[in-house]
C-alpha cells in the first residue's frame, strides 16, 4: 500500500479536488457577476470600467443609446431568422443520420463536423472572398447566411445525438392503426423529436445572439449588439450595455427553466403513453 | 461518428422497408432530400469558400505568399500557438476536476450545476470579455489583490499583458472544455471502478488506468473546442493586450476592410486552417480517437 492510500491522505485529497471545482466555479462567474452588478455604476467618465457609486440611472434610461438599442433589436431579428432557418435544415439533416442508412452517410458526417474544427475568423474570412467575388453587398442577407452556415452543424449534432435510439416503431403502429403520413408526423414524429429540436432551437439562438467573429467580418455597416459594443469600444463604454446583458441573462435563465420544466412534464407524458403504445403494438404483432 | 457504418444498397432494399419507417420513408432517395437543403447550404457557404480562399492566397505570387506571409509573422504566428496552448492546458487544469466533480459528487445537483456552466454562455462573448476589462482594470479588484500580496509591484497593471489575454481566453472557451468531459465521465460505468478496488486497485490507480483513459474522448473533444477558437481568436487581445500580444486573428481583423485582395491575407487565414487541421489529425491519431463528440 502506497502513501496515497490512507484515508487522511484521502480526504485531504476529496476537499482539494472540491476546493479546486469551486474555485473554478468563481472562476466562471466572476466575469458574470461583474456584469450585473457594473449596471448598477455609475461611471465618472465614458467608460464603465472603474466602479464608482450605485445608482439605477442606466436602468431607469436604457434605452439612451438608440444605436445600441437598435443593434439589440436587428440581433433579435437576426437570430430570430437564423433559429428557424438552421433548426429546420439542421433538424432535418439529423433525422436522416439516424433513421436511415445511405451512401454519403459518412461524407455527411465529416462535412458537418468539419465547421465545427475551424477557427471562426477562417470561415468568416472565406465566406467574405465568396461574397466580394460575386460583388454581393453585405448586409441582413449575408449575415443570415452566416449564422445558419455555423449553426447547422450545431442543430445536426444536438438532433442526432437527442434523438439516437428512439423507437421508430411508433410510427408503424401508428400507420398501422390506419393513421396517414401526416397525423403519424404531428402525433407521433414530432412529439417524440421535439424535445431534442427545441434544445438545437434553444442553442441556435444563443449563438445567434453571441457570435461575433463570422458575423462581423460579413456584416458590411450592419451593426448587431456585439458589433455595436465592438465599434462602440473606442469612443464610450455606457452602462446599457450591462443593463440588456443582464436583462438578456435573466430572460434566458427563465426560459431555460421552463423549458427544462417543460421537458420534464413532456417526458413524463410521452414514455407513459409510449409504454401504452408498444403495448398495442406488441398485441398487434402477437395477434398477426 | 458512423464513418465505419458500411454503405447500403438501398434502392435493393428500398421496396421491402418502403412503408415501414413512417412519412418520409417512402423512397430509396428520401434521405437525400432530407438532407439537401442543409448539405447544400454548407456546400455554397462553407466548402466552396474555403476552395475560393485558398485559390486568392496562390494569386500574384504562388506558393510564395506563404514564405513571405511565414517570415513576415513568425513571432505572431509563434505566439498564437503558444497562448492557445496555454489557454487549453489551463482549460484542462481548471475543467477536468471541475467535470468531474460533477459527475461523481454532484448528485441530484448534477443538471444544476452543468446548468451553472453553460450560464456564461447566456451574457454575450464581447460583454464577457469587457467585463474582463473590469476585473483586471488597473485599480480594479484583482490588481488591488495582487499588489496588497506583492505580486505585482505598485504602478504595475495587467492589462496589455500576455496573462490577460491567456486569462480571458481560458475562461472564455472554459465551458467547451467542462462540457465534452463531463459527458465522458457521466457515461462511464461506475461498476468499473468497484470491479478496480475489488481487484485491489488503490483509488488514484483507478483513476489512472480507468477513469481518465475512458474519458479521453471527451478530453480529445474539449482540447479541440477550446483550442481551435483561441488560436483564431482577436476579440481578446484587443480588448485586453497591447501590441505586445498580436494574435493571427488581430492581423486578419485589422486588414480585411482595406487589404482585402492582398493575396497574403488569404494565405495567413489558410495557413491557420492548415496548420490546426493538421494538429488535430496527428492529436487523433496519437489519442487514438476519430469521436469528436
Amino acid at each position: 500500500m502506497s502513501v496515497t492510500d490512507s484515508p487522511a491522505v484521502r480526504r485531504v485529497g476529496r476537499i482539494a479536488l472540491i476546493a479546486w471545482a469551486v474555485f473554478g466555479f468563481i472562476f466562471l462567474f466572476t466575469p458574470i457577476v461583474v456584469t450585473v452588478i457594473y449596471s448598477f455604476n455609475e461611471p465618472t467618465g465614458k467608460y464603465n470600467y472603474i466602479w464608482n457609486k450605485f445608482s439605477l440611472a442606466a436602468w431607469k434610461d436604457p434605452f439612451k443609446y438608440p444605436e445600441l438599442t437598435n443593434s439589440l433589436v436587428y440581433s433579435l431579428k437576426v437570430a430570430f431568422v437564423v433559429t428557424l432557418i438552421a433548426t429546420v435544415l439542421g433538424t432535418l439533416m439529423g433525422m436522416a443520420m439516424v433513421k436511415y442508412k445511405f451512401r454519403a452517410k459518412g461524407v455527411l458526417g465529416a462535412v458537418i463536423v468539419l465547421p465545427l474544427t475551424m477557427p471562426e475568423v477562417v470561415m468568416g474570412f472565406s465566406l467574405l472572398t465568396l461574397f466580394v467575388t460575386l460583388n454581393w453587398s453585405r448586409g441582413f442577407v449575408t449575415i443570415i447566411i452566416a449564422q445558419v452556415m455555423f449553426s447547422v452543424s450545431y442543430v445536426a449534432t444536438t438532433v442526432r445525438a437527442r434523438i439516437r435510439g428512439f423507437d421508430w416503431r411508433l410510427e408503424e403502429a401508428s400507420a398501422d392503426l390506419g393513421a396517414g403520413p401526416v397525423r403519424t408526423f404531428t402525433k407521433i414524429t414530432l412529439p417524440l423529436i421535439a424535445p431534442g429540436v427545441l434544445a438545437a432551437a434553444m442553442l441556435t439562438f444563443a449563438l445567434s445572439l453571441d457570435d461575433f467573429i463570422i458575423t462581423y467580418l460579413n456584416s458590411g455597416l450592419d451593426n448587431t449588439f456585439p458589433i455595436e459594443i465592438w465599434n462602440l469600444k473606442r469612443s464610450r463604454v455606457p452602462t446599457q450595455i450591462n443593463v440588456f446583458s443582464t436583462s438578456l441573462l435573466v430572460i434566458s435563465v427563465l426560459m431555460a427553466l421552463l423549458v427544462i420544466w417543460q421537458g420534464r412534464r413532456r417526458q413524463r407524458a410521452l414514455d407513459g403513453a409510449a409504454s401504452a403504445s408498444t403495448g398495442i403494438g406488441t398485441h398487434g404483432l402477437a395477434a398477426g | 461518428m458512423t464513418t465505419v457504418s458500411a454503405p447500403v444498397k438501398s434502392r435493393r432494399f428500398s421496396k421491402k422497408e418502403a412503408d415501414d419507417s413512417g412519412v418520409f420513408a417512402r423512397r430509396w432517395f428520401t434521405p437525400y432530400l432530407l438532407i439537401a437543403p442543409g448539405t447544400l447550404w454548407l456546400l455554397i457557404f462553407f466548402i466552396i469558400p474555403l476552395f475560393s480562399l485558398g485559390r486568392l492566397s496562390l494569386k500574384s505570387g504562388g506558393l510564395s505568399n506563404y514564405s513571405t506571409v511565414i517570415s513576415d509573422n513568425s513571432t505572431v504566428i509563434v505566439r498564437t500557438f503558444v497562448y492557445a496552448s496555454i489557454a487549453t492546458i489551463a482549460a484542462i487544469i481548471i475543467g477536468y476536476p471541475l467535470a468531474y466533480v460533477i459527475a461523481n459528487k454532484g448528485g441530484r445537483f448534477k443538471n444544476l450545476l452543468l446548468a451553472l456552466v453553460v450560464l456564461p454562455f447566456f451574457v454575450t462573448y464581447l460583454v464577457r470579455t469587457l467585463s474582463w476589462k473590469i476585473l483586471l482594470f488597473d485599480g480594479g479588484p484583482v490588481v488591488n489583490i495582487l499588489h496588497s500580496v506583492g505580486v505585482l509591484n505598485e504602478g504595475q497593471g495587467i492589462l496589455g499583458s500576455p496573462f490577460a489575454v491567456v486569462a480571458a481566453l481560458t475562461y472564455n472557451f472554459l465551458p467547451f472544455m467542462v462540457l465534452p468531459i463531463y459527458v465522458s465521465l457521466e457515461k462511464m460505468d461506475r461498476r468499473l471502478l468497484e470491479a478496480a478496488a475489488d481487484l485491489y486497485s488503490s483509488p488514484a490507480r483507478a483513476f489512472r488506468r480507468v477513469t481518465l483513459p475512458l474519458s479521453l474522448p471527451g478530453l480529445f473533444a474539449g482540447t479541440l473546442l477550446t483550442f481551435i477558437p483561441a488560436a483564431g481568436d482577436f476579440v481578446n487581445s484587443e480588448l485586453l493586450g497591447s501590441e505586445r500580444t498580436v494574435m493571427i486573428g488581430n492581423i486578419i481583423e485589422k486588414n480585411f476592410g482595406k487589404e482585402f485582395f492582398r493575396p497574403e491575407l488569404s494565405a495567413l487565414s489558410f495557413m491557420l486552417m492548415a496548420i490546426i487541421l493538421v494538429g488535430v489529425i496527428i492529436y487523433a491519431r496519437i489519442l487514438g480517437t476519430e469521436e469528436l463528440a
